[in-house]
């Protein structure tokens, strides 16, 4: 444990005084189209060793609460009213100079994206000395010690060999193990972790909460930690408040708010949040026993040798990455198979061999006994259609709705003449639950879970049998997510459709799927019915998985 | 209904296409800035001048019924002998200089115009295909276009435009010759074109919309065309816009140096060469006022195309 100079926040302990207190707060960012208020009326405290959660949807304000307390709003946006006290001392009307020497020595900082936050050409040890000895009066030898000594404390291993390597030599959750280890290095009172772990994966994820919260513990500062993710405040914070268009909902202990929210708006939002504990589902349509699809034997290497010059020139030698290494399923008609694993495990890749889009190095693909790649090439565009992350990139920005829609129709042939064509893509808005007059509208217009809607509406509109969803609600918020699952599965009732739904959420899939595998750099660790691979796993790296997601079921 | 679907869309699509324009971040932006808003209108009045020069022009320099060679070397604003006002004065010939100028910046727009169009043609069509087929062929175009780009436009204009003067035929070379000048100025501007359309397009192409149409077997052509050219025009549009005043300073060179239309039909380029054998004996003002309004019509139409490059990137708003 690394000596301690300075202790406020051990003094302000004592005196039981919260580290920081946000009064009356309110955020303002005049617009063109008139005044947006971010924040509104917003007041907490936080008491010294004290994990504080903030959640909400985008867009809840949570992020420029946080952005006010350290003075970073981007303009036009300032605070317009109330106030902010760090230890007693009003600090948003400080000067920007003063504010500055606030961050960093007695504010810490946790972003999203340890990228960004450490600076790709010094030596990860030259930025935590430099900002001890910026903040605290120590010598060069007795800062690098320090520093050796906070790397360790973050976990990282044999901290005194990775102290000179850069950032790029590390992997993202050891990178934010590094960024906090800086955040804490001028032992500030208060940290403010911004979604430090939505970059990660579930099982680096589940270590940089558990460091976070060891860290503050022993150190006795506060902690801020904003996320959207209620499964990572569950197990992190103590107290949490929840936020919803830039007001505050509902402030309570972690627990009661998760086991007995008081407000609408906390009910519905903690009823959207799926588990990994949840009833495994029942289909309103049995599905049958036949395989629709087969996967068999299917490998995918990647070349990573560079350029065709460089490849002409070096000879031989060049880098081969499996991406998916001898994974071989088979997809029930009429159900939902779900596939897991982390960044990396190749869970894209299969999904991208299995609609056309990149060929297999070898293994094959069948649909109705058919290849795709082969004999079924054609029946492949209309019967197999796929649904994406992102509904802001899935959608052409300069096409209108109705276009999108029919797209499928008129490249299939499978309906000719205006009226014909506008009559199924208003059927198909129908049954999305979106209004026939969207059709006239542009993607711009409509809201992320709308977007999704519609890029559904465009994979029915082909009438397909197969559908492949990669992480089809990832990028949306979790109410919003609960609808567009919910749709997906009355679909799927209504017609019969198959699904291979790609996630790294283990909940959604646990709520959607009937079987799935478990995909670990390239290969099938694990697969089978739902209940029996999520309630006994057998394989190790499956236990780990499970045992790693931050579940809102693992409340204290 | 759900929350979801309830939420409003924006007000904005329920008005027409002018009421739209109006409240479009670009109108907004426009408005704000004074030196765009002058811009633009000399770009107008320079343009439609020259448009309309038939009917406005208070002579037709290019009549040899109406010259008088005793009219010639008369000042700006006054009257010959023989009783025609000149408001910028007339040349050695006897032309009144504003119906020249009037008519020569017709020629050097329509040839600027023509010239960017046809390099915007090239460049986008091998910067599409390019960027969408990628390999060998985009290495290929790709180094053409680097090793054009490390000649100055100017000079691979005058080796193209050697080059078609030598196959044509000597009866042909005057009524060809504007012609032969877009081509060469085209031919010399395709590659800033190329290159940045070939990196919008790549971009592009890795987004799920296009993925989305390959796998409903959409051919590569109606892609390309239908889904990426669309998105890929915003960026196109900056650079033609400044091309096209590069454009018209390159007509306006090679017709200074004696390579471009010939004195029968002349462009500001060629007024200058004119006027500049004038200058050092008093004459002033037969090179003055084609000058001042060359550089006035590249001035007001580079200034547009930069103001639409930080109108179009959502990062300078």
């Amino acid at each position: 444990m690394v000596e301690t100079l300075v202790k406020p926040a051990a003094e302000a302990a004592a005196t039981k005084r919260p580290v920081v207190s946000v009064r009356n707060l309110t955020v303002d960012f005049p617009l063109r189209r008139g005044n947006f208020r971010a924040v509104e009326d917003v007041s907490f405290d936080i008491m010294p060793g004290e994990v504080l959660g903030v959640v909400g949807e985008s867009g809840a304000g949570k992020s420029m609460t946080g952005s006010a307390i350290i003075g970073l709003i981007e303009p036009p946006g300032r605070i317009t009213g109330g106030e902010v006290l760090l230890d007693g001392r009003r600090i948003d009307n400080l000067p920007p100079e003063e504010m500055q020497k606030l961050r960093g020595k007695r504010i810490g900082m946790v972003f999203q994206d340890p990228l960004t936050s450490l600076n790709p050409l010094y030596r990860i040890g030259d930025q935590i000395v430099e900002t001890i000895r910026r903040h605290l009066p120590v010598s060069e030898a007795e800062a690098r010690e320090r520093a050796i000594g906070l790397l360790r404390e973050a976990g990282i291993p044999s901290p005194e060999d990775r102290i000179d390597s850069y950032p790029h030599q590390f992997s993202g959750g050891m990178r934010q193990r590094v960024v906090i280890a800086l955040a804490l290095a001028a032992e500030p009172e208060l940290i403010i972790a911004d979604e430090p772990t939505s970059a990660l994966d579930v099982s680096v994820q589940a270590q940089i909460i558990k460091v976070l919260k060891r860290l503050c513990e022993s150190r006795g500062a506060a902690v801020m930690l904003i996320t959207h993710d209620m499964g990572v405040i569950a197990e992190t914070a103590d107290r949490m408040i929840v936020m919803n268009k830039g007001r505050i909902v509902e402030t309570g202990k972690v627990g009661d708010i998760i086991k007995r929210p008081k407000q609408d708006y906390t009910i519905r939002l903690i009823k959207a949040i799926p588990s990994i504990t949840d009833p495994i589902r029942v289909h309103a349509a049995p599905a049958e026993q036949k395989a629709l699809v087969e996967v068999k034997h299917l490998v995918r290497d990647f070349d990573l040798s560079g350029s065709l010059l460089d490849r002409l020139f070096r000879r031989g030698g060049g880098k081969i990455v499996h991406a998916v290494d001898d994974v071989s399923f088979s997809i029930r008609k009429g159900s939902t198979y779900g596939l897991v694993g982390e960044s990396g495990s190749g869970k894209s890749t299969c999904a991208r061999m299995m609609v056309g889009l990149i060929p297999p190095t070898s293994g094959e693909v069948l649909l109705d006994g058919k290849d795709i790649w082969q004999a079924g090439a054609a029946e492949r565009r209309r019967k197999v259609q796929m649904i994406f992350q992102d509904p802001y990139a899935s959608l052409n920005p300069r096409w209108r709705v109705g276009d999108i829609i029919a797209e499928p129709i008129k490249a299939l042939g499978l309906a000719s003449g205006r009226s014909e064509i506008e009559g199924r893509v208003a059927d198909l808005l129908e049954r999305v639950r979106l209004d026939a007059a969207a059709m006239r509208k542009f993607p711009h217009e409509f809201s992320g879970g709308q977007r999704q809607r519609i890029a559904i509406a465009r994979a029915l509109s082909s009438q397909p049998e197969f559908i492949v969803c990669d992480e089809p609600t990832s990028a949306l918020d979790v109410s919003v997510q609960a609808q567009v699952l919910d749709l997906m599965k009355r679909l799927q009732d209504e017609f019969g459709l198959t699904y291979l739904l790609i996630s790294h959420n283990l909940a959604v899939v646990r709520t959607m799927a009937d079987d799935v595998g478990v995909l670990n750099k390239g290969r099938l660790v694990e697969q089978g019915p739902v209940d029996q691979v999520f309630d006994a796993p057998k394989d190790e790296y499956t236990r780990m998985l499970l045992s790693s997601v931050p579940d809102i079921s693992k409340v204290d | 209904m759900s929350a979801d679907t309830t939420r409003p869309a924006a007000p904005v699509a329920a008005k027409g296409a002018l009421a739209r324009f109006l409240d479009s971040d670009i109108w907004f932006s426009f408005k704000r800035s004074p030196v765009t808003i002058v811009a633009a209108t000399v770009a107008a009045v320079l343009i439609l001048s020259a448009l309309l020069a038939p009917l406005i022009s208070p002579y037709d320099p290019f009549n040899p019924a109406t010259l008088n060679l005793m009219d010639g070397f008369t000042k700006p604003f006054s009257e010959s002998m023989f009783g025609n006002y000149f408001v910028f004065g007339s040349d050695n010939q006897g032309r009144d200089v504003l119906s020249t100028i009037l008519y020569g910046s017709r020629i050097s727009i329509f040839v600027g115009l023509m010239a960017t169009l046809f390099a915007m043609v090239i460049g986008i069509s091998l910067g599409l295909s390019a960027g969408y087929v990628g390999g060998v062929y985009d290495s290929v175009v790709m180094r053409i276009a680097d090793i054009q780009l490390s000649f100055p436009a100017i000079l691979i204009a005058l080796l193209i435009f050697g080059v078609a003067r030598g196959i044509i035929p000597p009866s042909q070379h005057e009524s060809m010759a504007v012609w032969v000048l877009i081509i060469a100025i085209g031919l010399a501007n395709w590659a800033q074109f190329a290159r940045t359309v070939r990196g919008a397009t790549m971009v592009e192409r890795q987004k799920d919309y296009v993925a989305a149409a390959r796998i409903m077997g959409v051919n590569p052509l109606r892609i390309l065309l239908g889904h990426v050219l669309p998105n890929v025009m915003g960026p196109v549009l900056v650079i033609a816009t400044i091309n096209l005043a590069l454009a018209i300073i390159e007509e306006a060179t090679l017709s200074y140096l004696g390579v471009g239309v010939p004195p029968t039909q002349p462009s500001l380029g060629t007024l200058i060469r004119i006027g500049q054998q004038f200058l050092f004996s008093g004459e002033w003002w037969i090179l003055f006022f084609p000058a001042v309004t060359l550089v006035l019509l590249a001035l007001s139409v580079n200034l547009l195309g930069d103001w639409l490059r930080d109108a179009l990137n959502p990062r300078l708003r």
